[in-house]
């Protein structure tokens, strides 16, 4: 329902501020408010929707169709970073304004709506996209009208642009450290791999594959992928059986997440005596597949809500305000909630809201207030972070067991592992 | 302007349709590149691309009664030979430099492919290519129709068939991701011969080729219509044993309506291709097919022109609805569905037919077409 | 591949494979069953199949809510509760719809593949609206959970038994119902000849009112059962559908026997390809099979009448 309110308002809002760009002359006149913030004309040299007291920022997620199940939770961190940062004061002395449009789990649809919030709404930026080939199918708009994108998953790097601005991890970040951890602690030697069938799994397991083969010297004893919402494991799990791996390692998605969990406990495998270490469950995926079915595995994130740390707890007790008691914050929440406070700190370090001037500060941006801790924009435009590891308890939340000492360098065109 | 008149010697349009084709053409051609932005203007271009599976859908379904809700397979194939041909032109060896193996396109190399596959080898070639849009689409059609319609399968069944076929090209589609760039689909697409396709001018130009192909399909359609052919595929649908008795191979007929609509859908996902700038399996699959199918239904599936107005409505109206109130939109939608089925099976065509046109034309001419004359009868359930 | 392994190992594997295949059939007859039913006695596809399937697995998410937070000393027996209201809830909603869409459309087949699927629109953002955007999780009694340990090696999960129960049981009922009972008989009659069933004084409407809300009740009661091996959210229906269709229309549509046979063959193909070759590799030959064998024999595998 709460998605019903934004859109209707955001519709007025858009008539207000459509209204409000035709008169350029209007946004023109000083108003005494406003005396400490800087005139319009000198931080938005580039027609963006940006007046005296408003910029305006898009959020663009599915709220219809499959990908809603995930990416309602990205959505709601970035409302409430918007929020908190407009109860701050806002970004420049201007209050955000969000436009949001619905990406309906189609990519064109994404690419159309990405245009749209770019072309007619001239948004500053843009919080969005959830899956790789959402994000594919808007780059090349965002590179043609230079927007600004914030994007928040996790995902399989091979990609930099100057328009986006990557707040999860890139895979070898992700992965590498906790297959460090699994090998030392567990003494694992033994891997099996089972995926969804398409670009991010393929490319993790490909980046894990490299490493256990080559630096843990350990072995790959099987890798199977299964088409986008197959809900049928039982032959897969007959092969684990078989080939007795120390670790599952697990990057599956969607639906098929819940179904392969159940069948896997159906079938007698004891995730507290099998090892099993999976980079695509967090606790949104949980609360689906069901605590008691995933308790005892291993999952490797940047990020947990049980995390212990005052800004952490700030953040949490905040969501749940806003979205109600009984919702669950995954990394990819997390790492949504990064992006409008990461934005504005850079728009308020460049002076000003054009896109080439926040592309250009981004470099070195650091946000002491994110719950996962302390980040830093890398040069390459994703964030340096820390990867933890966390395992599941029956309650849906994970109880971190490993945190890297120091934040991981991401490096999305990895060395050697191509 | 759709019902067969009484006269059997009729030109090849009548005065009222040559005014209809004149009200689109300048609706295509003059007013709305007028009243709209390039932005919008883009929009509306993508939705035309539509409307060529729709007309091809108005001729299949409303004149030949085949419905198929696989019609997205031909617009994706289509769709995805143009997007080849792009692609292979996007990955120059010095584009790709980074690439392990340079000159293949960037998600070949993800998946380690290391070669180019054979069957991208003629999508270098700019002929070739736009050969293949229309050939491999209509050829796919002609195996799939002759398979079914020399064995008299047609009905509901032809329709849930299709419809797995394109379920199961979807599947395949994502499952050889390193062939065909899986579920993220062929994407950053750039020049077509050199020509830059990204740029406002050139999707104003894409928009102007659109239309003219678009008016050129419906002239096809209306040959087929006002023909024998169209007589005798009307008959078809409408009492299928007396065509055969009469000697007439009614396979053949129903292959031909199925190619055409095939070959129809090709040229719309070609044109999706050049004005979006990139292809994915989404539209290959079911839920596109069958949306593609409303628009036709929408407009009167016996209604070339309506075919078009439906797909514009039908878009225009998804694209506002869903800025504002994307929940209440699925439900429109499927009551959409359900009432043009119960309430509207003329669709719009058939509202201008009973109450629009008539106030047009002072003069009654022949009384209107009934209903039941018009509709496929369709056999009691079978 | 297996030089490595033990004899016993091997004999353990090929038996709870076995049983995977198995449980992969009864998957796919509870699945098609519905389908099959309503198509074979009207001509009608039922498009909105999934989101009736859905609407069990969301009547035994919300049974086993209240059980634990009223009744919590029989929870462990609600499962039974659940599928009797699933099948209560999705018949009803199918007698519903049948009465208020798919009389009105008898004459024209392919209409009802339009309505339906409108109807599956509304139905999945109903879903949406109501129960949000996400998958919920359904509590299961601890005692599905896990696996009967037959041997050493051999395990057999316990949802799968039950699920194989569950279609063994239903698919009995639905051929008791309609080979050895007086609606059955009425069933038969108005799928051979409507015209002259009506003439003899069967009420067809009624007839075909409760086949469609029987169809539709099968499906709740699938649904129900996948809750325990599959997921529950608004679009998950879509999940079954595809699976669904090929099924029904590989055996020929018509016939209960058909539908059996084909689920066997498909879900026999796909567990063996699946455990010598990876997961969606055994997918897609799975799939160009059927589609080979369609474009050979269109008709399906068993086939009463589809020539028109």
């Amino acid at each position: 329902m709460a998605e019903n309110d934004v859109g209707l308002e955001s519709a007025l809002r858009r008539r207000l501020l459509m209204g409000l760009a035709a008169v350029p002359a209007a946004s023109l006149l000083p108003r005494l408010a406003l005396a400490a913030a800087p005139p319009t004309a000198a931080i938005n040299t580039t027609g963006l929707a940006v007046t005296d007291t408003e910029v305006t920022v898009g959020i663009l997620h599915s709220v219809t169709g499959t990908m809603a199940i995930s990416e309602t939770g990205a959505q709601q961190a970035e409302k409430l970073a918007i929020e908190e940062i407009n109860q701050a004061g806002g970004v420049l002395g201007r209050k955000i304004k969000v436009i949001q449009e619905d990406g309906a789990s189609d990519w064109p649809t994404f690419a159309e709506k990405a245009k749209k919030l770019l072309v007619n709404d001239k948004c500053a930026a843009v919080m969005g996209c959830w899956t790789s080939a959402s994000r594919k199918a808007v780059l090349p708009v965002f590179e043609q009208y230079n927007g600004m994108l914030y994007y928040p998953t996790f995902y399989e790097g091979l990609e930099e642009s100057k328009n986006v601005i990557y707040t999860g991890q890139e895979a070898t970040q992700q992965i590498l450290a906790s297959l460090d951890w699994v090998a030392k602690e567990k003494d694992a030697k033994t891997f099996f791999f089972i995926g969804s069938d398409y670009i991010w799994p393929r490319t993790s397991n490909k980046i894990a594959r490299k490493h256990v083969e080559n630096v843990l010297k350990g072995k790959v004893v099987g890798e199977e992928y299964f088409p986008l919402g197959h809900t049928q494991f039982n032959s897969v799990i007959n092969k684990i059986k078989l080939t007795k791996p120390n670790v599952i390692f697990t990057d599956v998605v969607g639906g098929s997440n819940v179904a392969f969990y159940k069948q896997l406990k159906a079938a007698g495998i004891d995730l507290s005596k099998q090892v099993l270490m999976t980079i695509s469950v967090t606790e949104d995926e949980i609360d689906g597949i069901g605590g008691e079915n995933i308790a005892g595995a291993y999952a490797c994130m940047k990020y947990f809500q049980s995390l212990k740390n005052p800004n952490n707890e700030k953040f949490v007790a905040a969501f749940k305000k806003m979205w109600g008691d009984k919702t669950v914050i995954g990394d990819v929440t997390q790492a949504a909630y990064l992006g409008p406070h990461l934005w504005k700190l850079t728009v308020e370090k460049a002076g000003s809201f054009d896109v080439d001037k926040v592309a250009a500060a981004s470099n070195g941006i650091e946000f002491k207030g994110a719950p996962e801790g302390y980040v830093r924009i890398h040069p390459n435009h994703h964030l340096w972070s820390k990867t933890r590891v966390g395992r599941a308890l029956p309650n849906g939340q994970f109880e971190v067991v490993y945190e890297s000492a120091d934040l991981i360098e991401p490096n999305p065109f990895p060395k050697g592992y191509q | 302007m759709t019902s067969p008149s009484p006269r059997t010697d009729n030109p090849f349009m009548t005065p009222t349709e040559w005014a209809y084709l004149a009200v689109l053409c300048a609706l295509i051609f003059v007013l709305l590149p007028l009243a709209l932005d390039g932005f919008r203007l883009n929009l509306v271009g993508k939705y035309l691309t539509y409307a060529f599976v729709a007309l091809g859908l108005a001729i299949c379904w409303g004149y030949c009664g085949i419905l198929s809700l696989g019609q997205g397979v031909f617009f994706g194939l289509g769709g995805y030979c143009m997007a080849m041909y792009l692609k292979l032109e996007a990955s120059s060896v010095e584009n790709t430099r980074i690439q392990s193996t340079p000159g293949i396109p960037d998600f070949m190399d993800w998946n380690q492919v290391t070669a180019l596959p054979w069957f991208w080898t003629p999508f270098k070639s700019l002929p070739l290519t736009l050969i293949a849009v229309v050939l491999v689409p209509t050829l796919f059609a002609f195996v799939v129709g002759a398979a079914m319609f020399k064995r008299r399968v047609g009905g509901t069944y032809f329709a849930i068939i299709t419809q797995a076929i394109a379920a199961i090209l979807t599947i395949l589609i994502v499952g050889q991701q390193g062939y065909t760039g899986g579920i993220n689909g062929i994407t950053d697409l750039r020049t077509l011969h050199g020509w830059d396709i990204r740029t406002d001018s050139a999707k104003t130009l894409l928009y102007f080729v659109n239309g003219g192909l678009l008016v050129a399909c419906v002239l096809a359609a209306q040959f087929v219509k006002r023909s024998k052919l169209g007589r005798i595929l009307v008959a078809m649908r409408d009492k299928e044993d007396r065509v055969r008795f009469s000697g007439y191979g009614v396979a053949s007929f129903k292959i031909f309506a199925f190619c055409l609509a095939a070959a129809f859908a090709a040229v719309g996902g070609a044109m999706f291709t050049l004005q979006v700038g990139f292809m994915s399996p989404s539209f290959v699959g079911i839920v596109p097919s069958i949306e593609m199918v409303i628009y036709a239904a929408i407009g009167g599936r016996l209604s070339l022109f309506g075919a078009i107005y439906g797909t514009l409505l039908v878009n225009w109206a998804k694209t506002t609805f869903s800025e504002s109130f994307p929940e209440l939109w699925l439900f429109g939608l499927g009551a959409l569905f359900i009432a043009v089925v119960l309430a509207f099976p003329d669709g719009l065509a058939g509202l201008w037919r009973r109450h629009v046109a008539p106030l047009l034309t002072r003069r009654a001419k022949a009384p209107m077409p009934q209903r039941a004359a018009t509709l496929p009868k369709g056999a009691p359930a079978e | 591949m297996f030089g490595e392994y033990s004899l016993g190992d091997l004999g353990a594997i090929v038996a709870m494979q076995g049983f995977a295949g198995l449980i992969l059939f009864s998957v796919y007859v509870l699945m098609a069953l519905g389908l099959a039913i309503i198509f074979g006695q009207m001509g009608v596809i039922n498009m909105a199949h999934g989101e009736f399937m859905i609407l069990g697995a969301y009547m035994t998410y919300l049974c086993s809510g209240f059980f634990q937070a009223h009744l919590p000393s029989v929870f462990p027996a609600y499962f039974f509760v659940a599928m009797a209201l699933a099948f209560v809830a999705s018949g009803a909603l199918g007698i519903l719809v049948e009465w208020a869409l798919i009389r009105h459309l008898y004459r024209r087949p392919l209409d009802t593949l339009l309505a339906t699927w409108g109807l599956s629109l509304i139905l999945q953002q109903a879903y949406r609206s109501i129960f949000g955007a996400r998958e919920v999780g359904v509590e299961l009694p601890s005692w599905m959970m896990g696996s009967v340990q037959a041997t050493d090696t051999i395990e057999i999960p316990i949802n799968g038994l039950f699920v194989m129960a569950v279609t063994v049981l239903i698919t009995l009922a639905v051929a008791g119902l309609l080979f050895a009972s007086a609606y059955g008989k009425q069933v038969r009659a108005v799928m051979q000849n409507r015209v002259m069933a009506g003439a003899v004084g069967i009420d067809t409407g009624r007839v075909d009112r409760l086949t469609f809300g029987l169809g539709c009740g099968i499906a709740g009661v699938a649904g129900s059962a996948f809750t325990m091996i599959g997921s529950t959210g608004p679009t998950s229906g879509q999940l079954y559908i595809v699976d669904t269709f090929l099924i029904v229309v590989f055996g020929g549509a018509a016939s209960l026997l058909g539908t059996i046979a084909s689920a066997f063959s498909i879900s026999q193909t796909q567990s063996t390809l699946e455990f010598f070759l990876s997961g969606s590799t055994a997918k897609v030959i799975t799939l160009l099979a059927v589609v080979a064998i369609l474009m050979l024999r269109p008709q399906g595998l068993f086939t009463l009448k589809v020539r028109r």
